[in-house]
């Protein structure tokens, strides 16, 4: 018999250097094959022939500042154009002396948003926060209580983009939810209701229910009996939204394995219960990518407004280079809004990248 | 103890999933403080059976009466049952979105009303029971299948159940994590919890059951205590199943 040995592990070395430095990246990246050079270099050129252009037009030649006509002779963008118009861009024709309501109220966006992102507040206070910001921004912007009343039909610009964007996403992801729950409630009513919505509202393009809502709704409406345009529009994109939104929650509930509701259920939960703690949170954090992905859409969507009469940012833009003190300046009235819209939605993907981060990993 | 009182009665018990007749004339009485042992091939029904305790199947005929609580269509009466009936999957199936702390808070602040900081307090006995405290405020993705399973045990006790039902426990663990959580079940054992479990831990059978029940084909083909059964068994289909799962 020989004497037991002891098992004692080798320390661990560190992984060879071969997978470090510029060239090593470059050649993995960019030359890894003679088609992918091909690509490179082609891309290469691309960039050469439309960088230099850009920069050229955008800032070298640009005109900043200046009145009407300044820019008749440069040869580069007219930034200045932008500065006037700004006011409309933002507000539309909100009366200017009143400019500071719906910046005050803008302010106060961005610190809610600013709150949200950062995380460090509790969820509780953020559900409670959101409301209070909707109902002081609605006070700010519309009037009334000690405030002078300012008409709906002088809302506009970005301000409206964003107020119906932002009321959209905060009141169509609750009503999605709902309604996917509805459709895999098993009861037999509530299911087909919700079904049917679905189903009926994905069968119609936006535009079409816009239309709906604010040329025909008023016709099958009592005359005596006005709800107002951006209201109906309003209630048109959430509709539109929340049914798109059913479906990507509906996609999550499905991956939800059915040993979680069986555990949650052995505990003696309700089915509420199970729903709250366990299946949705679980749900949500599976198709937050698409959820995220179905909020900028509909941002971008409450752009369509604007052929139901209602000048938002992209509407103002348009219109704003009708000036005739201004005439010739839409591409820069365009730019501006695409660098407006990308910078917002690309903000709201960056914050759906963190929330991904956030959080446990799961063990699947 | 009093080893005569009946806490869960199973009458006539009879089960289908579709045409498939899963459980068949099912007759079975647990006593309290008893320590039962299922075991049999896979697709004998056993894991059905046991999960027909706690109502997660229904059954179409005969009737299952669990605390004096039949278990019916009734949800109040299922939650009821639920509540004092604790349950241990094969998968653990903790939740991955709780930390462990909150996996085994949950019930109890909502189904039991118990102020948050008891809860956190008799959770972290039961997580010192288990030999886990220091994994309390962990994902459990971050823990070993033993350890999820042991907290997956500590869960369903701070529900302070009076019965508890394991299902396979030990089925999807690696060799060397079964008998950290063995150890727990036989320390529970050993308190003289109410015990239904389906395993093929044939050891701990031997050495922790009072009677050891053997399934086939949706029937229970014979029960006895571990002694008889192990050296003694009355069927060819017993003997074969004990001769391929000990002999291998």
């Amino acid at each position: 018999m020989s004497e037991i040995k002891t098992f004692v592990p080798t320390p661990d070395s560190p992984p060879p250097l071969t997978s470090t430095g510029v060239l090593r990246w470059l050649r993995d990246n960019l030359f890894s094959s003679w088609f992918n050079s091909l690509l490179t270099l082609l891309a290469l050129a691309l960039l050469v022939r439309v960088v230099p252009p850009l920069v050229s037009w955008a800032l070298v030649h640009a005109v900043w500042t200046g009145g009407p006509g300044v820019c008749d002779d440069a040869s580069g963008a007219c930034w200045a154009f932008i500065a006037a118009k700004a006011r409309v861009m933002l507000i539309g024709t909100y009366p200017p002396e009143l400019a500071w309501r719906p910046l005050a109220a803008g302010a106060l966006l961005a610190g809610v948003v600013a709150a949200t992102v950062s995380g460090r507040c509790k969820k509780r206070v953020l559900t409670g926060l959101w409301p209070v910001f909707f109902a002081a921004a609605l006070w700010l912007v519309g009037g009334g209580a000690g405030l002078e009343t300012v008409d709906q039909s002088r809302w506009g610009g970005l301000m409206l983009s964003l107020g119906l964007a932002a009321v959209g996403i905060l009141v169509s992801v609750p009503l999605g939810i709902l309604l996917a729950l509805g459709r895999r409630s098993g009861m037999g009513g509530v299911s087909a209701v919700c079904i049917g919505f679905i189903e009926l509202v994905r069968g119609v393009p936006l535009i079409t229910i816009l239309f709906m809502a604010s040329v025909m709704m008023p016709l099958f409406l009592p005359p005596n009996f006005q709800i107002n345009n951006l209201l109906r529009v309003q209630v048109g994109i959430i509709l539109f939204s929340s049914a798109y939104i059913a479906e990507v929650v509906r996609g999550g509930l499905q991956a939800i394995p059915k040993g979680q509701i069986d555990a949650a259920k052995a505990l003696g939960l309700s089915p509420w219960m199970v729903t709250v703690f366990v299946v949705l949170p679980q749900a949500v954090r599976h198709v937050l990518p698409a959820l995220i992905g179905r909020c900028i859409a509909l941002f971008k969507d409450t752009s369509l407004v604007i052929i139901v009469g209602l000048l938002d940012f992209l509407g103002m833009a348009k219109a704003a280079s009708q000036d005739q003190l201004w005439l010739g300046h839409e591409v820069e009235g365009y730019v501006f809004c695409a660098a407006v819209y990308w910078v917002i939605c690309f903000g709201m993907s960056r914050y759906g990248r963190s929330l991904e981060k956030r959080g446990p990993q799961t063990n699947r | 103890m009093d080893m005569s009182q009946v806490v869960i009665d199973v009458k006539g018990l009879n089960k289908w999933y579709g045409e498939f007749h899963v459980l068949k004339n099912i007759d079975l009485e647990v006593h309290k403080g008893e320590r039962i042992v299922i075991c049999g091939p896979s697709g004998s029904g056993k894991s059905t059976l046991i999960r027909c305790m706690n109502r997660l199947e229904r059954h179409q005929e005969g009737t299952i009466t669990v605390d004096g609580t039949e278990l019916t269509n009734n949800l109040k009466g299922i939650e009821k049952i639920r509540r004092e009936v604790g349950m241990v999957f094969q998968n653990f199936n903790l939740f991955p979105h709780m930390t462990v702390l909150e996996n085994l808070t949950l019930a109890p602040v909502w189904v039991r009303r118990m102020p948050r900081r008891e809860a956190e307090a008799t959770a972290m006995r039961y997580l010192e029971r288990v030999r886990i405290a220091e994994q309390a405020g962990k994902y459990p993705g971050q823990l070993s299948g033993g350890q999820q399973q042991r907290v997956a045990i500590a869960r369903a006790l701070c529900m302070s159940p009076n019965i508890l039902l394991f299902d396979e426990p030990t089925s999807a663990l690696d060799p060397e994590m079964i008998k950290e959580v063995l150890d727990v079940m036989v320390s529970l054992a050993e308190e003289d919890m109410t015990m239904v479990c389906v395993t093929h831990e044939m050891g701990f059978a031997r050495t922790v059951a009072d009677r050891i029940i053997f399934m086939d084909h949706g029937e229970i083909v014979e029960q006895n205590s571990p002694e008889e059964f192990f050296s003694n068994p009355q069927y060819d289909r017993t003997k074969l199943f004990l001769s391929q799962i000990l002999h291998h």
